[in-house]
């Protein structure tokens, strides 16, 4: 059995301090266990089960540092996992960027674990396959999706005594609808904690529906245009803008939050003052990890408020030389919303493209973060060439926030956009 | 709900590449580098085919493999993190009611083995109940006891890890004597030793040994607010450390930058990069517009591989992979038409997993078939897809081509790119005298930033190094050019071919595929070659 309570983590991690002859230890463990389903042509492709532990030990002497991998935990295989890593850490070069294990931290309480996502069968995925092939063949489509579950613990401790534990459970669903002719695609994400919440069929007949709205669509003249992007959609490109938050880039000179003549942009107007992205592990749609893998706390960020670049991420190391707090790299990311429904957003425009997926976003230059992108199961599709930067600039209106994953698979709540002067370069035939 | 940990790669700006990484890091590879003995392969191979077969199935296979890989990497002069993991398990994939199931295992044991091939035979009887298309194999002959092993001088495995950073610290010292800010390198290992077994009586032994050096040298204007960086024009190689050994033989002095073949000097390399980073930065801003294109195989590797790899793996074209990566434009009508003009008729593109040094030569591929090459589309017009033993009969083949791939014993094996190459030009021409005879161009060098749709139409490309060709002659370099086009219409555009001279590989060390995701390596081959009339923006945006 792979799963571990609070309590056996921390009765073997202890043991593995024990074996310690290192100036300093710190161990991690995970395991995880789930499965999945795959679908395709309105049959089912493969199936399969995972469970697995491992545990991590990285060992220090001086600013030298080794890590080896073990995922054998008797008392031989504890032992020799530990050594290894002494082993590897006397051989290994110096770093100057090292740093020393982490003191204890106060953790928030948060609950990313339901019972219901632990306890899925293969039965239970089947039925999803099931209820997605039926959706598709009873509209004369081609059903292609993916269903996965599971449940993951991860536990860390240090020989400063430093000790985290936190389990959580996730199911992601995606299916692509064809039509029979091949010229409408449609597509649906589903992604929680809790697989209570999930309807395989409800989600599937939306796909179905799109696949439904986009055949024979009208192919417009590529330029610039009023968008509105659905939640999924805008994900892609606010993760983009999110995961390039990195200081020591910004502090470098080489990121679009540089400044000419040195400095950054924190504290400046970066983009319209209806933008506020921040992280939290506590919220209620989007519970995550209370602690980062180098065993750093997480509470609440705010990233970008009413416009304003309030906070960047560092690692220790960068926050130590620059003499400020280690704000880490987040585990989640939120975006504020407006009251609005997307369908408000719409019936306001007197012209604009709704976006319902963005798709191979793919940098292009760094300096201005601009990304290069496609729609997908759209209006005719089209190639984009638009930085998220300009993008929050032109803002116009905001509907409420949705939980989606975007391109990247990075858990946010994202709310539908409508933006001015999105800009399509290109045509694509694809559908 | 991936039970492999991702690794974030270098420390520079957006896009930084994640690589996968899995199995457990070890200190060195003592043990690891010596196979386990054939004998007891054979024997714990037998335990799963045997009680497969006991339970019914129909057809099964196994491999035990073991994996390791080495990842290390450095910013400036400080070597951040060596990473050394090893993987070993066995999967047993069988057929039964005419459905595929899979399971894999770290206890390689006999017990272990046979448990995980009875779980693989209770999945696939599951699944047979949504089972509407029964899987038809192409016949392969069993092959008794055969080895292969990747034809290293060297193995990388073997050479010390100090020897490796003095590398990565000798490129970095060259980039910031040169005048860089920032210089992050790394250097990539793989070693594949797999063993396969099969009820079509195949007992097949492999080691696969495969090496990427690369780097990123950046500067920064701190006046100016800009920064630009030039990436490393090594290609990953299906070799071992004698990759890095700077023989002569590998050096290309092409008609205005420094590229490689079958030998790579790193330390050059970041030479150039440190002062072509500069040049590029003060280079002058493309005008958006048409263009004859001079893509060198540093860079056009790319565009093949986007543009013709995929849209060419049959299961793709079939709709098996719709809801990740999508389907393709080159649907089979197209192909039993026996002439849609994928390309000009000076346009040969052909599939191999033989060719020497490249990322997919292997003697026999995952499922047990023997390798080769064969064309996917000649002389303008497409003849054939990739596919293996569940699919060829699609083409109304009987042998399937050889290109099944797993990236883990864990993983389930199925299609995958093999190398996708351009056949060099038969007429003699070299790259300056293509040049010669553009009037209004650009040369480009390496690669960067890619997309393309997922029916692979559309799509856009940009590179390393631009030079504007005017009337024959180079005059100076460019910035923010991207090209873009749609892939029927840029293949067709391809003018003339350098020959056989020219020819060089370049590749991917991490392509993605399938649900759940698996990596594998392809290199693609091509010389210098020409495309005319291409859509040329121009990339640059204010703030």
């Amino acid at each position: 059995m792979s799963a571990f309570t609070a309590d056996e983590a921390r009765a073997l991690l202890t043991r593995v301090m024990g074996l310690s002859r290192a100036e300093a230890c710190e161990a991690n463990l995970f395991a995880n266990a789930g499965g999945n389903i795959r679908y395709a042509r309105n049959t089912v492709t493969t199936a399969g089960a995972t469970t697995d532990r491992t545990m991590v030990v990285q060992s220090n002497f001086g600013k030298r540092s080794g890590t080896a991998t073990i995922n054998e935990f008797d008392d031989a295989a504890l032992e020799r996992v530990v050594r290894r890593s002494e082993e590897l850490a006397r051989l290994a070069p110096d770093d100057p960027e090292f740093m020393e294990p982490l003191a204890p931290q106060q953790y928030v309480a948060t609950e990313g674990w339901v019972d219901t996502t632990a306890t899925v069968t293969p039965e239970y995925r089947a039925r999803v396959a099931e209820a997605s092939i039926a959706a598709a063949k009873a509209r004369d489509c081609t059903a292609a999706g993916f269903f996965n579950d599971g449940a993951a613990w991860q536990a860390m401790m240090n020989s400063k005594g430093l000790f985290a534990y936190y389990r959580n459970t996730n199911m992601n669903f995606t299916v692509t609808m064809r039509t029979a002719d091949g010229t409408g695609s449609g597509y649906a994400l589903r992604d929680f904690n809790d697989v209570a919440k999930f309807d395989a069929a409800a989600a599937s007949r939306v796909a179905v529906e799109k696949a439904a709205a986009s055949r024979e669509a009208r192919a417009i003249e590529p330029g610039k245009y009023t968008v509105i992007l659905e939640p999924e959609a805008a994900a892609g490109l606010i993760q983009f803008l999110m995961f390039n938050f990195a200081a020591r880039n910004a502090d470098e000179g080489r990121s679009f939050l540089a400044k000419a003549g040195g400095g950054t942009r924190v504290g400046e107007k970066l983009v319209d003052e209806r933008v506020t992205v921040y992280s939290d592990p506590q919220n209620p749609d989007l519970p995550s990890s209370p602690w980062g893998g180098d065993g750093r706390a997480m509470r609440r960020r705010n990233w970008i408020e009413n416009g304003v670049v309030r906070q960047l991420y560092y690692s220790r190391y960068w926050a130590a030389k620059q003499g400020v707090e280690a704000v880490p790299l987040p585990n989640n990311l939120i975006m504020a919303g407006g009251e609005a429904s997307i369908e408000q957003l719409i019936r306001d425009t007197p012209r604009g493209v709704l976006l319902t997926r963005t798709w191979y976003i793919r940098p292009v230059d760094p300096q201005t973060l601009l990304l290069t992108g496609l729609t997908r199961d759209a209006v005719k599709n089209l190639r984009f060439n638009e930085s998220p930067v300009i993008m929050l600039n032109n803002l116009d209106a905001l509907a409420r926030a949705e939980r989606v994953n975007g391109e990247f698979g990075f858990p946010c709540l994202i709310p539908a956009m409508r933006v001015r002067d999105f800009t399509f370069t290109s045509l694509s035939d694809a559908v | 709900m991936e039970r492999r940990e991702f690794l974030q790669v270098s420390g520079a700006a957006a896009g930084a590449l994640v690589v996968p990484v899995w199995g457990r890091p070890v200190r060195d590879f003592t043990g690891a580098l010596t196979p386990i003995p054939t004998a007891d392969r054979k024997r714990l191979a037998d335990a799963a085919l045997n009680a497969a077969r006991g339970r019914g199935a129909t057809y099964a296979d196994v491999r035990i493999g073991r994996y390791l890989n080495q990842f290390i990497q450095s910013r400036e002069t400080k070597i951040q993190n060596v990473t050394n993991t090893e993987s070993y398990g066995a999967g047993v994939r069988v057929l039964a009611d005419g459905t595929w199931g899979f399971a894999a295992t770290n206890d390689v044991t006999e017990d272990g083995v046979a448990a995980a091939a009875t779980r693989a035979v209770a999945i696939a009887r599951a699944n047979a109940r949504l089972q509407t298309e029964p899987v038809r194999l192409a016949p392969q002959r069993g092959y008794g006891e055969v080895s292969w092993r990747t034809p290293i001088e060297k193995s990388a495995f073997e050479v010390p890890i100090s020897e490796k950073a003095d590398l990565l610290l000798a490129v970095a010292n060259e980039g910031l004597k040169a005048g860089a800010n920032f210089v992050n390198a790394g250097l990539f290992l793989v070693n594949e030793q797999k063993y396969f077994a099969s009820t079509d009586g195949s007992y097949i032994d492999q080691d696969v040994h495969r090496i990427w050096p690369n780097f990123g040298i950046t500067v920064v204007n701190q006046e100016t607010g800009k920064f630009e960086t030039r990436n490393s024009l090594s290609a990953p190689m299906g070799m071992g450390w004698e990759y890095l050994a700077a023989r002569p033989a590998g050096r290309v002095a092409g008609p205005t930058a420094v590229t490689y073949g079958v030998s790579y000097d790193m330390v050059e390399d970041a030479r150039n990069a440190a002062r072509e980073v500069k040049e590029k930065m003060a280079a002058k801003s493309v005008e958006a517009g048409k263009y004859d294109l001079v893509l060198d195989p540093s860079h056009l590797w790319l565009t093949i591989h986007e543009s013709v790899g995929h849209p060419l793996e049959l299961d793709r074209v079939l709709g098996y992979e719709a809801n990740y990566a999508g389907t393709s434009f080159a649907t089979m009508d197209k192909w039993r038409s026996k002439s849609f003009q994928y390309g000009s008729p000076q346009v040969t593109l052909f599939a191999d997993k033989v060719q020497p040094g490249s990322l997919g030569a292997v003697g026999y591929d995952d499922e047990g078939v023997g390798t080769k090459r064969w064309d996917l589309v000649k002389d303008g017009i497409l003849v054939n897809y990739q596919a293996i033993r569940d699919q060829v009969h699609m083409l109304g083949e009987t042998a399937s081509h050889g290109c099944c791939y797993a990236d883990n014993w864990s993983s389930i094996q199925f299609q995958r790119m093999p190398n996708v190459s351009l056949e060099p030009g038969t007429a003699p021409l070299a790259p300056a005298e293509m040049i010669a005879g553009v009037e209004k161009g650009i040369y480009i060098v390496g690669d960067s930033s890619y997309s393309i749709d997922q029916q692979r139409y559309n799509f856009q490309f940009t590179g390393q190094l631009f030079f504007e060709i005017q009337d024959g002659k180079i005059t100076g370099m460019l910035r923010d050019v991207a090209y873009q086009s749609n892939t029927q219409e840029f293949w067709n555009s391809c003018a003339q071919i350098c020959d056989r001279r020219d020819y060089r590989l370049g590749g991917s060390f991490f392509d993605g595929k399938g649900q759940p995701g698996q990596i594998s390596a392809v290199s693609h081959g091509s010389a210098t070659a020409r495309f005319n009339g291409v859509n040329v923006i121009n990339t640059a945006r204010r703030l």
